[in-house]
């Protein structure tokens, strides 16, 4: 019984973890890195439903990130919407958007929905440096409210009576249960119906078309569902930077991170982009501060070029063929 | 008349704008539609040329056109020796789809990156005598202005896309390399190798980068990150001309130069880059094949 749940059980103990940490005196800086890192996990973890299980690649991420980001901008410019509430949004719209560029380009060649979704992020840029009520092309500053509460229950307080100090604390507990949340979506679509018909895509679409594989409707619920988990990251995004504007939302920064972190890591399992998101978010967040941030690009470049021709199973495929 | 003059103007200016896609999609035309390779990277290899062309006017005082020229033959080893890589990770062992995507885009951020650490994020011009000019003329009541900049460009994108379109239609190596986009196996019976003749040909698809670098920095200032811009507007003219069509691509990108220059006198430059998307969107729902398409595209 316990051993068959062992899985889920990891996942509450690391929620539980996540939130005592919150309760003991650290370094501010710590949050605010490891929100960087979780974010990664959870970002790494939402494009390999699609990409590593259905082999789609999805180039787009920035556009999904981006998306959510401004969706809860426009939550707040517009009323007082929790940040709770601004993540169900972020994931619900960006899970549209995902959908709707699923339906359009699906149907094609991978490659097609690759091309669409590289242009998608460049285009969601340009409306959004068109819309002043989000900020348009100067950026938008955001206040997190004061005294945040939910369902009656004071969350934050400086003073020390909710339940966390800051919200640094608040947005570091919220990031890691999503990040888990996904992880544990991931491995559930994995070794699941789901899961199987997506490798049967991957491995020959058409063989899969014909063994009764509805090859399409399960491209379009990863879509969805990858779409939702990224706009939900980006959801939580304009709370932790206080500003953003549109070259910060729509970074391609994020497209290469979250494409090679499960490249790295390995594409074909779950932990593959945990094990890549946490190795090479922690070497950017040492690396942003100690050198320049443009050569930490150029070192991600290079790895993924590196790892893609020569290691195309990632790390996880290391430990696995020893066995 | 304003309208009409604003009209005629952007049409004009449309039709040069046109001139410039070709010549910066035709390199991906070739290289996408002939050969398969989807080469992400194509525009920043474009905005590569253009720093290249920059350092030769700014240092040597090398015009940019013939600097573009000289350029050349460097891109076509740069793609003999990117396409042998490719073959030897990719193609060889048939696993093109994830990998091989993931490989171009890696050498798209690789390129930007080295750019921007060489020549920072500042943007660059260059200088000729026929940049910063334009010849202007009244017919039949409406005032118009052609800038030399862009009919320079036009007239080189001209006679590059004209001159490769003849190339790839009439010569033994256009033929063949027709060829291997439809039956490899057939080619290699015929005693002709095909990696060798996909080898050359996506040599002279990133070849194109040289001059068309050229024509990007004399017709708008450039930085490294501006090739992110042009990869909606390559992959659209490409798709829209349709997969495999040289000709297809020349209508395509004069279609999408005269929406843009449209958009952008009608609605604000900043709406342009959306017509890109749009199209793109647009003709793969419903025209998957594109307008002059003959390619299989499921």
């Amino acid at each position: 019984m316990v051993m068959r749940y062992k899985f889920e059980i990891g996942c509450v103990l690391f929620v539980a973890l996540a939130f005592t940490i919150t309760q003991v005196d650290i370094n501010n800086f710590f949050f605010f890195a490891a929100f960087a890192v979780l974010q990664y996990v959870m970002i790494a973890t939402a494009w390999n439903i699609l990409g590593g299980y259905a082999g789609y690649i999805n180039f787009g991420t920035a556009g999904f990130l981006g998306v959510g980001s401004y969706t809860a901008i426009g939550l707040i410019q517009w009323s007082d919407v929790s940040i709770v509430g601004q993540i169900i949004a972020a994931a619900f719209v960006s899970g549209l958007l995902g959908l709707a560029i699923g339906y359009f380009t699906l149907r094609l060649k991978g490659v097609f929905f690759a091309i669409a979704t590289l242009a998608l992020a460049i285009v969601l840029e340009t409306v959004v440096n068109n819309w002043d009520f989000v900020g348009g092309a100067a950026g938008i500053s955001i206040l997190p409210p004061r005294n945040p509460e939910l369902l009656g229950v004071l969350i934050v307080d400086r003073k020390g009576g909710g339940i966390f100090d800051n919200n640094k604390e608040l947005l570091f507990f919220l990031i890691a249960f999503m990040a888990i949340f996904s992880v544990w979506v991931a491995r559930v679509i994995e070794k699941g119906k789901l899961g199987r018909g997506l490798n049967a895509i991957k491995d020959n679409e058409e063989a899969a078309e014909c063994m009764g594989v509805p090859t399409l409707r399960l491209k379009l619920i990863a879509t969805t569902i990858s779409g939702s988990l990224m706009g939900a990251a980006g959801g939580i995004f304009p709370s932790y930077l206080t500003f953003i504007d549109p070259p910060t939302a729509f970074n391609l920064e994020f497209a290469i991170n979250s494409l090679a972190m499960p490249m790295i890591g390995g594409t074909f399992t779950w932990i593959g982009p945990v094990v890549g998101a946490l190795l090479l978010g922690t070497v950017q967040q040492v690396a942003i501060v100690t050198i320049s941030s443009e050569l930490n690009l150029l070192i991600i470049g290079v790895m993924l070029v590196l790892f893609v021709t020569i290691a195309p199973h990632g790390i996880v495929g290391w430990f696995m063929k020893k066995k | 008349m304003i309208f009409l003059e604003l009209f005629i103007n952007a049409l004009i200016a449309g039709i040069l704008l046109g001139g410039f896609f070709a010549a910066i999609s035709i390199g991906l035309s070739i290289c996408f539609g002939l050969l398969d390779t989807v080469n992400l990277a194509h525009p920043t290899f474009v905005v590569a040329g253009a720093f290249c062309t920059f350092v030769l006017n700014d240092r040597l005082g090398i015009d940019p056109i013939l600097a573009g020229i000289i350029i050349t033959p460097f891109f076509f080893a740069l793609g003999w020796v990117i396409y042998s890589a490719y073959y030897q990770f990719f193609e060889r062992t048939s696993a093109v789809a994830l990998r091989g995507l993931a490989f171009f885009f890696g050498l798209l951020f690789i390129t930007e990156v080295v750019l921007i650490m060489v020549f920072g994020v500042d943007h660059r011009l260059v200088n000729a005598p026929y940049i910063g000019k334009s010849f202007s003329g009244v017919v039949a009541g409406i005032e118009f202005a052609v800038p030399y900049r862009l009919l320079s460009a036009f007239v080189v994108a001209g006679i590059l896309t004209l001159g490769l379109q003849a190339f790839l239609d009439r010569s033994y190596f256009g033929r063949a390399t027709r060829a291997v986009h439809q039956d490899m196996m057939a080619l290699s019976l015929m005693g002709v190798d095909p990696v060798m003749v996909k080898r050359i040909a996506f040599g002279i698809g990133l070849g194109t980068c040289g001059i068309a670098g050229a024509l990007m920095i004399i017709v708008i200032p450039i930085e490294p990150a501006v090739g992110r811009l042009f990869i909606g507007n390559v992959f659209a003219i490409v798709v829209l001309g349709g997969l495999g069509s040289i000709s297809g691509t020349l209508v395509a990108a004069m279609i999408l130069g005269i929406a843009e220059s449209l958009v952008a006198t009608f609605f604000g430059p900043s709406w342009a880059p959306a017509v890109s998307f749009s199209i793109l969107l647009g003709v793969l729902a419903f025209r998957p094949t594109g307008l002059f398409g003959v390619g299989d595209t499921r």
